[in-house]
């Protein structure tokens, strides 16, 4: 099952990526948690999960080709 | 009722069917309050005087600096060193004599939010931190008033409209429903810190005067219960829901009285400016030229970030790995903290402080930034 990852702002900044393509995870607690053991930097940070353009707050299970974004609050203006 | 210069004035507004003049009247008799006239307020300021709306106010305490030029085109050259209120109503003022201005030369604090924000009927956010944010957002929750908010990470952004009706006319979230809490620590996450493209902020303002004229003049959808999230560098547009969370608007203060004794600034763990464990270039060289054995240098910018100064480098701890690696940095010497501005050294400090009660560190004030301008200035 392929997920796509999309990291905003200082997250891209800490791993480097903006996107990247993660298997076989099948809610986002198991993704947020693997891309912590891959990204040890994003520990730092304070960040909320959107599945599919939504905004979620509990664990969420993911399907085939969803899009997972990891947004940080910006600070500056 | 608008006059005849008006009617002229703004006749390609007035001409679309949408607006017409019941809306160019909703626009004048509209008033508007700006938090920060920076690179985000700039833009908002100058088209919000644009399109006529009737009363403007302005939140600033700042003054022009010279770094400023590249993204705040209200300001020139000649404005260096003045008060920014008073240099953007000079030049707005200029643009539309038919605009009302009205200036605040202060910081928005708890005491004064309230006050200040009851007489407006939006807001709009140019600020440039965290506390701030929390606290227009929880002030507007408070009056019931819509917020427009902006904000800025390098070439990327995020819009949004808070506390406002959405499409089916249910309030729609807060800030803190999309952002319960803050950041850990406010890390190296401004402009002056980081850098930022000199027409990003004037994208953004120009989103957030578009949702501000929107409300006033009741037309289209409003950008509530969804953000908006852009970035210069791919021109990419993302747009993400949001659902009010009720026990997000729980956490906000319910009372003025509990509004005015929330500590903002702890909440957001920003560092205080007055940081008197400071030392300057002059003494910086001092301390060197004295016995070099007695300091240690530290860097806490990211690694290899430029410039790389050959005369200040012995360690590196860039500022998220700061408690981790506490253990390179010597109890014995003084140990002085640097990074580009001395925003991330002054965090550092408060960092190793708090976790380890150290009490032999200083920051370099100004930091590389600082550095570089006093070798410019002495070849």
């Amino acid at each position: 099952m392929n997920i796509n990852v999309l990291f905003f702002g200082s997250l891209a900044d800490a791993t480097g990526k903006s996107r990247l393509e993660i298997n076989n995870v099948s809610d986002t607690e198991t993704l947020r948690s693997k891309l912590l053991r891959d990204f040890p930097k994003l520990e730092k940070y304070k960040f909320v999960i959107a599945v599919c353009k939504h905004v979620v707050k509990a664990n969420t299970t993911l399907h085939e080709g969803d899009t997972v974004a990891f947004l940080p609050p910006f600070a500056g203006g | 009722m608008l006059n005849p210069e008006e009617l002229l004035r703004y006749n390609r507004q007035i001409r679309l069917p949408e607006i017409g003049e019941t809306g160019q009247e909703k626009l004048k008799s509209s008033k508007v309050l700006v938090i920060g006239a920076g690179g985000l307020g700039c833009p908002v300021l100058q088209y919000l005087t644009a399109v006529g709306v009737g009363t403007i106010g302005i939140v600033d305490f700042d003054k022009v600096d010279e770094s400023n030029l590249q993204r705040q085109i209200l300001y020139t050259t000649d404005d260096v060193g003045k008060l920014k209120v008073d240099c953007a109503v000079r030049k707005l003022t200029r643009q539309n004599p038919h605009v009302r201005f009205i200036t605040y030369n202060l910081q928005l604090t708890n005491q004064n939010a309230i006050d200040i924000i009851k007489n407006y009927d939006i807001i709009v956010d140019g600020t440039d931190n965290y506390a701030t944010r929390y606290l227009l957002n929880d002030a507007c929750v408070l009056l019931d008033k819509p917020w427009i908010y902006g904000s800025i990470h390098r070439f990327e952004a995020q819009v949004s409209v808070f506390n406002y009706f959405n499409k089916n006319k249910i309030k729609g979230p807060t800030y803190r429903c999309l952002f319960p809490s803050p950041p850990l620590l406010e890390l190296e996450d401004n402009c002056s810190e980081i850098g930022v493209l000199g027409v990003l902020p004037g994208i953004v303002g120009m989103l957030q005067a578009n949702e501000t004229i929107k409300i006033i003049v009741e037309i289209g959808d409003v950008l509530s219960g969804e953000l908006l999230l852009l970035n210069a560098l791919n021109l990419q547009f993302h747009t993400i829901s949001i659902e009010r969370n009720e026990s997000s608007i729980q956490a906000t203060p319910a009372t003025e009285s509990q509004f005015k004794k929330t500590a903002y600034g702890q909440f957001c763990n920003t560092v205080t400016k007055e940081l008197k464990l400071e030392v300057n270039i002059e003494e910086l060289h001092r301390l060197m030229a004295e016995n070099r054995e007695n300091i240690q240098l530290v860097d806490v910018r990211e690694q290899n970030e430029s410039p790389q100064i050959e005369e200040l480098k012995e360690i590196n701890i860039p500022l998220v790995e700061i408690i981790d690696k506490a253990y390179n940095i010597d109890r014995n010497k003084k140990v002085i903290i640097f990074c580009k501005s001395g925003v991330r050294s002054a965090i550092a400090i408060q960092l190793l402080q708090k976790k380890f009660g150290m009490k032999n560190l200083f920051t370099l004030k100004g930091g590389v930034n600082e550095w570089l301008k006093t070798a410019k200035s002495n070849t």
